[in-house]
């Protein structure tokens, strides 16, 4: 890209930011299948508006279509920061029925395999066009160095996007905060346990420094 | 200009085709035209190497267009090796003026999901193994 394109590019997104002050800001939550970013929303959801986002499942793949919860009000130091959370589905390169036939019959998985794909390819769409920053989670007990999370860190920098890394899933033995924060060094890393509430004054705190 | 692959069904070899693209061979082609030679050879069982890798734009698409293609039973997907980042990346207005990070290049190696599996990764060495399936 030249120069003069780029420049204008840049000018041409702070000039969107700062007409669009009073839009709630789009914050997709992103990552791979399986991290807890469904859960993430209702908690968010509930906690701010008495309301559920989505199914949660033990099973990967349970969010098939990109979910927004508008204008969700936090409060913090007596401000208040409005939102719209996009609940997003997880990211992978590769879905196979057969991961599926575990837990439901063939066809049932087939046509859950069928849907993801889409949804994947829906969560890239709001990625490149819709969202005004990102949420990227993460399951610490999980190696967070996978081409997925590498290449979806990378694509969120390259549209100049604010992005937080929640290492979520801290209840977990295995959990490892540590190694989300040496996997990506050059992003704020907040730990914390979506499932059993635990550290969300600090995820509220930043969610309104970063994104209010 | 020759195509990457050109493996014929009926005489293909016992073995795994790797086509290992330059950059310079990347260089003139459009997005979609990058990504229809990286999956038309993924789709024949090829493992593909991209000596300079794709841009962040051009993996998203990769990835959505993977998506459309996943067929039960024929197509699973992909499998995709870079390099992770070692160290923060200049991505201010000025660092790109200055020769930042337009292209980061970065060898990549693609091939289907259920024939490549990576063994090990870290910031230097990408290890994978690769059947005939």
């Amino acid at each position: 890209m030249g120069l003069f394109t780029e420049l204008k590019d840049s000018i041409s997104r702070a000039t969107d930011r700062l007409f669009s002050e009073q839009e709630p800001k789009r914050i997709g939550i992103y990552g791979p299948p399986n991290a807890g970013k469904t859960t993430l929303a209702n908690r968010i959801a509930r906690d701010w508006t008495g309301d559920a986002v989505g199914a949660e499942s033990h099973v990967p793949h349970e969010t098939r279509r990109a979910r927004r919860k508008e204008n969700v009000e936090i409060e913090r130091d007596g401000k208040t920061v409005t939102i719209d959370i996009v609940d997003t589905p997880g990211v992978t390169t590769k879905v196979d029925y057969e991961e599926f036939t575990d837990e439901m019959d063939e066809e049932d998985a087939i046509r859950r395999s069928r849907e993801a794909t889409e949804g994947v390819a829906e969560a890239m769409h709001w990625l490149r066009e819709d969202v005004d920053g990102v949420i990227y989670v993460l399951d610490s007990a999980e190696d967070p160095i996978t081409q997925v999370n590498t290449m979806l860190i990378g694509i969120v920098e390259s549209r100049d996007l604010p992005v937080l890394i929640f290492a979520n899933k801290t209840d977990l033995e295995e959990s490892s905060v540590k190694r989300i924060e040496d996997a990506f060094p050059q992003h704020k890393t907040i730990p914390l346990s979506a499932k059993e509430g635990d550290n969300m004054d600090e995820v509220y705190d930043n969610i309104a420094e970063y994104f209010g | 200009m020759p195509k990457a692959t050109n493996a014929d069904d009926s005489d293909a070899p016992d073995g795994v085709q790797i086509d290992l693209i330059s950059g310079e061979r990347m260089a003139g082609m459009a997005t979609m035209e990058k990504i229809r030679m990286i999956l038309d050879g993924v789709h024949d069982g090829n493992i593909v190497i991209l000596e300079e890798g794709l841009t962040p734009d051009e993996e998203s698409r990769l990835i959505e267009v993977t998506m459309a293609e996943i067929s039960p039973d024929e197509f699973n997907g992909i499998e995709i090796e870079t390099y992770p980042k070692s160290e923060t990346r200049d991505s201010s207005l000025l660092g790109r003026i200055m020769g930042g990070d337009e292209t980061e290049a970065k060898l990549t190696v693609i091939g289907p999901a259920n024939q490549i599996e990576t063994l090990h990764k870290d910031e230097t060495l990408i290890s994978a193994l690769v059947s005939r399936n």
